[in-house]
């Protein structure tokens, strides 16, 4: 019998098929730190038969928002992400990433005009998913090192 | 209606290949109204803003001088000493502003995407007139209109680019549009300097071919245009190597003798040392008509814009 090394949660989210090493960040986009109140498990270097290794994390009593999907999608664009509800997976739905990244992103340019005080929310275009470039829109400088720059 | 009704103007990648066709013809037309022999007043009652949030005599003069040959009116500031933006009011806020008091806005503004967010704040159009290392659109279309008008055609011209083609804002926005137009382009620079390779992918996705050198002397027999810019001091830590760098893309007569008979030199002014004086007399140097052919491109641009013409 297969043996869990994490145990089933009861309402929350689970975010699998992230690529392996990369939990810790998901965990840095979901703000996940000092004050957390409830329990976050974390399992890295998991077996997985679609991608050899990966990580999973298990955020309990709390459900993700829209943009923190993206954000996910940005660093772990195979990502699932299970919705649980008295055990139950509610929903379950791949990360999408949008062709805009609306306000998830930083522009690395230190004179463009987004990372000023502007009403402004940052936008880059999505040039490719896969390998991921985006565009800022408006200096029009590609973003190197996306993940750093994650919001 | 012209299809240059009430748009904005960003970058010249937002124009196809024939609306730069539409504004050199318009361009054209405007020669005689831009030298003062015949009168316009296609744009009486209207009034452009310039917002010029670090100074440029040349840029916002022409602008000034086109829309009063066009019988319209200017409004705005240069430098922004003693304006809101002191006092630190956002870019959004002046253009909500300004918008009430004039019918489009020419913006030049020290940081990069500053155009494309006020257009996002007006309804009124916007005409970018350069944004800290971004985009210059107006230039770029003087420098096309240039080379239409003194080689009667861009579409397999043999237009080669020299001197800093890394930083340089002017030559990278030239280039978009020279491919555009189908012109055949020649990059010649210092090892340090060259052409981004995102630009030269760009240029290559259009079907293109182009030839790179570090030598002027090995691509002037066959150059149509030779588009020269200025290699910046500040880009080179080691002052003698600036000086060795700078003199061996010195354009002067002894290189010249090559030249074809028709190559026009271009600049987009000012230079320092990398034309000669000496090229000025000869029938090579286009570069102060090229200056002024500011006049007739940005009243073509605002005609389109604000007056519907054609």
């Amino acid at each position: 019998m297969k043996e869990l090394r994490v145990t089933p949660i009861k309402n929350g989210t689970v975010i699998d098929h992230i690529p392996a090493g990369r939990a810790l960040k998901v965990l840095k986009i979901l703000g996940i730190g000092d004050s957390v109140t409830s329990t976050v498990t974390v399992a890295m270097h998991v077996p997985s038969r679609a991608m050899g290794w990966k990580d999973i994390v298990k955020v309990e009593d709390r459900e993700l928002g829209a943009r923190e999907i993206e954000k996910i999608a940005l660093i772990a664009p195979a990502a699932t992400v299970n919705v649980i509800r008295n055990y139950n997976v509610a929903e379950k739905r791949r990360v999408t990433l949008p062709d805009r990244a609306v306000g998830i992103l930083r522009c690395a340019n230190p004179n463009c005009i987004s990372n000023v005080r502007e009403p402004i929310e940052t936008e880059f275009v999505v040039r490719s998913k896969n390998p991921l470039r985006v565009v800022c829109k408006y200096c029009d400088r590609e973003l190197e090192e996306i993940v750093t720059h994650i919001v | 209606m012209s299809s240059f009704q009430g748009r904005d103007i960003l970058s010249i990648r937002d124009l196809s290949r024939a609306d730069i066709e539409l504004v050199l013809k318009a361009a054209k037309k405007m020669v005689p109204v831009a030298a003062g022999s015949r009168r316009s007043k296609s744009l009486e009652g209207k009034i452009l803003a310039t917002l010029f949030y670090e100074p440029s005599t040349r840029t916002r003069l022409s602008f000034e001088s086109a829309m009063a040959r066009l019988g319209g009116r200017v409004l705005g500031f240069s430098g922004t000493e003693g304006t809101s933006v002191q006092k630190g009011e956002t870019l959004a806020d002046t253009i909500r502003m300004v918008e009430s008091y004039s019918d489009a806005i020419v913006l030049r503004h020290p940081q990069e995407g500053a155009a494309r967010l006020a257009a996002e704040f007006t309804e009124r159009p916007v005409i970018n007139a350069g944004d800290g290392a971004g985009q210059h659109p107006t230039q770029t279309l003087l420098d096309l209109y240039t080379i239409w008008d003194e080689k009667g055609s861009i579409e397999g011209q043999n237009v080669t680019l020299v001197g800093d083609l890394r930083y340089g804002r002017t030559v990278h926005s030239l280039t978009y549009a020279l491919a555009e137009l189908g012109a055949h382009l020649t990059f010649v620079s210092p090892p340090t300097l060259e052409m981004p390779r995102e630009i030269l992918e760009h240029v290559k996705e259009r079907g293109l071919a182009f030839r790179t050198a570090h030598r002027l002397e090995e691509v002037m027999r066959d150059s149509d245009v030779l588009y020269v810019t200025r290699i910046q001091k500040e880009r080179f830590p080691d002052p003698q190597e600036y000086e060795e760098v700078a003199g061996s893309y010195r354009v002067d007569e002894a290189i010249l003798r090559d030249a074809k008979r028709g190559l026009i030199i271009m600049h987009p002014l000012p230079r320092l040392s990398e034309i000669a004086p000496e090229v000025d007399r000869t029938k090579h140097a286009v570069y102060f008509k090229q200056a002024s052919n500011a006049l007739p491109v940005r009243m073509a641009l605002l005609d389109l814009i604000l007056g519907g013409g054609e």
